[in-house]
């Protein structure tokens, strides 16, 4: 504990930068996610395929190589002041969740039976209503428990960024290794931040399950 | 086709279809092109920066390299599975003082992140005088991670079984090992086979994390490979390819897993969910149902 109380500013630092990097990616990949999301079940079939291949690529693509991507590559190509490597980071775990989200999203949809909507449309109900009153309220029940494990893992992929020197928790070893101090007892310090942390997130996500649990 | 979200398409969402799926086309071309244009700007469609790779050695480096990646994820793969095995089986014991340290360790283990796990294996161990090589730090980083998450979804398997199954297998006199081990188990990972399979796909892109801790895999290759001024620094191709390795390796692991589901849908074995039909009270069994009627007969709908 001692490591903790001697280096405040550090962990400040640290936990800010985690916190960043979780809420300013999931804010992308909550828009992108929705936007591919929507592409993937619209009945537009250019769109669809679009749609499925972002989808198939970047969820086939490790999470290290596209933050490797933005930190290497992009310099290169885009001019990017230097040292503004949080900014990509974010994009880079926003792109990648993203994809995650949008297919939370379609099955959730999925769960919805057709005759739902069907009967809402022969009450006469036009898109805007079916959608309203009756496919989305179903599905956002079946889509919240797994989208909160979408963001648990969001928020444990935050430390990948730390591989490429991005302040968070999971680079604060390299920062106390120069300090001369023991990094076993650091990582061990990390991980229970991280158990702490993740275990809130999936109380929160228990208490969503046992409220919005599907009645059928 | 009639789907949840909208009917078949009239005249006039036939035509606005068409805009919209036009504008997607545009909005496509324009991220393309942007991308073409800033590759080409850069100079990364140069001769020089892809000169290197005419050289069958790179492409024997770039196997060997994939090599590395797919023994790491091999050992991984299996670790991963047996300790799944017993975390599921620790997870679903009948006695408390078994089950409950179980569930911790199952929790707490999958609420670590696995670059957190690799850092403390191969940078933490040290300080108590342990020394492993990055490759062990990887594989037993990724073996405990993921360990615990096929434990949760092979009890999640077994837990969605009918409860008749263990029932007719104590009926037929086996005890508990025998309906773990020849009626639950064999059919939970039928059922969750696909869920399994993906799993490993995530196990394969971990892989990469050994990047991280300097396990020479294939990521580390393409980052040595695009430093080395002497080959004109061809670090976006050399990521590019990488990337398209990955890709083709996850790709085909997912498409195993989509078969898999598919033919799990097809198939007529698959345990199916409890007819509701066949148990008014909730999802209790004919032997429970049996009990609560000679209790008194008291039915009370959906609580069992």
């Amino acid at each position: 504990m001692d490591q903790i109380f001697n280096y405040p500013d550090l962990w400040a630092d640290a936990l800010i930068g985690t916190l960043l990097l979780f809420f300013g990616g999931g804010l992308i990949a909550l828009v992108l996610g929705f936007i591919v999301g929507a592409m993937r079940v619209s009945p537009i079939p250019i769109a669809r395929s679009v749609g499925a291949v972002y989808v198939n690529w970047i969820r086939n693509t490790p999470l290290t190589l596209i933050l490797f991507f933005m930190a290497f590559a992009v310099p290169l190509l885009v001019p990017v002041p230097r040292g503004s490597y949080l900014p990509l980071a974010i994009l880079g775990l926003g792109l990648y969740t993203a994809t995650y989200v949008a297919e939370t999203l379609r099955s959730g949809i999925n769960t919805v039976p057709v005759g739902q909507a069907e009967a809402a449309r022969a009450l006469g109900m036009g898109f805007g209503q079916v959608m309203g009153l009756v496919v989305l309220p179903q599905a956002a029940r079946s889509v919240i428990p797994p989208m909160m494990s979408v963001f648990i893992a969001l928020l444990k992929n935050t430390t990948v960024a730390a591989g490429f020197s991005v302040v968070n928790l999971g680079a604060i070893r390299a920062n106390m290794s120069e300090k001369g101090e023991n990094q076993l007892i650091t990582i061990l310090l990390v991980m229970v931040v991280f158990v702490v942390l993740v275990l809130i997130l999936a109380g929160i996500q228990r208490i969503f399950e046992n409220k919005w649990r599907v009645a059928r | 086709m009639s789907s949840v979200l909208y009917d078949v398409p009239g005249p006039r969402a036939q035509v606005r279809n068409r805009i919209l799926g036009a504008a997607t086309i545009l909005v496509v071309l324009g991220i393309l092109a942007f991308v073409v244009w800033r590759f080409w700007a850069t100079g990364q469609f140069t001769a020089q920066k892809w000169a290197v790779f005419s050289y069958s050695a790179i492409w024997v480096r770039f196997a060997e390299a994939t090599l590395a990646t797919l023994t790491a994820f091999a050992s991984a793969a299996v670790g991963a599975l047996v300790l799944g095995f017993v975390l599921a089986i620790g997870r679903l014991s009948d006695h408390a003082w078994v089950r409950v340290p179980f569930t911790w360790i199952i929790e707490i283990l999958r609420a670590i992140p696995v670059l957190v796990f690799m850092l403390l294996l191969y940078y933490g161990l040290p300080v108590i005088g342990v020394k492993l090589p990055s490759y062990w730090a990887v594989v037993i980083a990724l073996v405990v991670y993921n360990g615990s998450v096929l434990a949760e979804v092979l009890r999640a398997g077994v837990e969605s079984l009918p409860r008749g199954q263990r029932e007719a297998g104590y009926a037929i006199g086996l005890r508990k090992s025998g309906v773990m081990m020849l009626i639950l188990l064999p059919q939970a990972i039928r059922s969750m086979m696909p869920v399994i399979v993906s799993q490993l796909v995530v196990t394969l892109k971990d892989t990469a994390l050994g990047f991280i801790i300097t396990y020479p895999e294939l990521l580390y290759f393409a980052k040595l490979l695009g430093s080395n001024a002497q080959y004109g620094s061809p670090l976006i191709p050399a990521a590019l390819i990488a990337g398209a390795i990955y890709i083709a390796m996850c790709l085909v692991l997912s498409y195993v897993a989509y078969v898999l589901e598919r033919r799990l849908k097809r198939s007529q074995h698959s345990p199916r969910a409890v007819d509701p039909l066949h148990h008014p009270v909730g999802d209790g069994t004919d032997t429970e149902l049996i009990a609560l009627q000679k209790r008194g007969g008291k039915f009370d709908q959906g609580g069992s």
